[in-house]
């Protein structure tokens, strides 16, 4: 493929738009980690929304 | 009661919200995979432009970066009246999971368009009123994730944050119609304006494909994002129980 005279502004965007890109999956995937292991380790504590109720009942 | 009505409110239970979002979520991440190849495969094919060369490539990721950077804020004024009015429980976990999205297609969109600009008008700005109306967009992203940060509360930042959006979705017809009203060095509308398109069908079409795929990205952004902010929540009111029950320990 022929980019012409203009090829390092044609390659520079799409290379800021893959970085953009990857920056918000990024993003995403490793809150998701993060989230995850904080409600694991409040699983491992027996502090759950479930036990709260039913502390809550009783 | 209607079908459409019953299935509103059961997505109004978040613990329903985040079980529709894990079956949702691996499909729609395929057809996002699925719609590039096919969009980026119609971008290799494309002509060049008679007039702008190769440099119409841009294009490709520069109009669906800027729809998006509206299509977030619209969302996102859906959500604020469905804070505000309808006080729908996931209406402010729809926002603030819109909001970085937003503020990084209409990052994308400006990158983009200042490349685009300097081989075409010779310079990588102008203080015309697409270009300004687009980075007062920008600015507004950036307000609006600040105001999320700054109020612990996430039901009164909710509130405060859907008012402010309300009020900057003003600049949504403004940033659309730019071109029209005043007199810009950026080009009149060619994709979305009465008449038709005055794109060939030849580059029309790869960037139909590529409008799709990058919708389809957003969506699946959003909902991972929306799926996080539900268990941010969570932690939040597990964090307030642990503290209560230490305090009455």
């Amino acid at each position: 493929m022929n980019l012409g005279p203009h090829a390092a502004f044609i390659v520079t965007a799409y290379v800021a738009a893959l970085v953009i890109v990857a920056a918000l999956i990024g993003w995403v995937v490793l809150d998701r980690r993060s989230l995850s292991r904080m409600l694991d380790e409040f699983e491992a504590q027996g502090i759950t929304r479930r036990a709260q109720r039913v502390s809550e009942e009783q | 009661m209607p079908m459409t009505t019953t299935s509103l409110i059961d997505l109004a239970n978040p613990s329903r919200f985040l079980a529709l979002v894990n079956r949702l979520s691996s499909w729609l991440a395929a057809a996002t995979v699925l719609a590039f190849a096919v969009g980026v495969f119609g971008v290799y094919l494309a002509p060049d432009d008679y007039q702008q060369g190769a440099t119409v490539k841009i294009m490709f990721i520069h109009v669906p970066a800027a729809w998006l950077g509206l299509f977030a804020w619209v969302l996102m004024s859906i959500a604020a009246l469905g804070t505000l009015v309808w006080r729908h429980p996931l209406a402010d976990v729809a926002a603030k999971a819109a909001a970085p999205l937003g503020a990084a297609f209409t990052l994308m969109c400006l990158i983009t368009g200042s490349l685009w600009g300097r081989p075409m008008w010779g310079t990588y700005w102008v203080w015309d009123a697409r270009l300004t109306s687009e980075l007062v967009l920008f600015l507004m992203y950036l307000g609006v994730i600040a105001l999320w940060q700054t109020i612990d509360e996430p039901t009164r930042a909710a509130r405060i944050v859907a008012v402010l959006t309300l009020v900057g979705a003003v600049n949504i017809p403004i940033i659309k119609f730019s071109v029209d009203w005043w007199n810009t060095l950026h080009q009149p509308a060619s994709v979305l304006r009465v008449g038709g398109s005055t794109i060939h069908p030849t580059i029309l079409m790869p960037l139909i494909a590529m409008l799709v795929a990058f919708t389809l990205l957003f969506l699946t952004l959003h909902l991972a994002a929306m799926r996080n902010e539900i268990m941010r929540r969570r932690i939040r009111s597990l964090l307030m129980l642990q503290a209560s029950a230490t305090a009455g320990a």
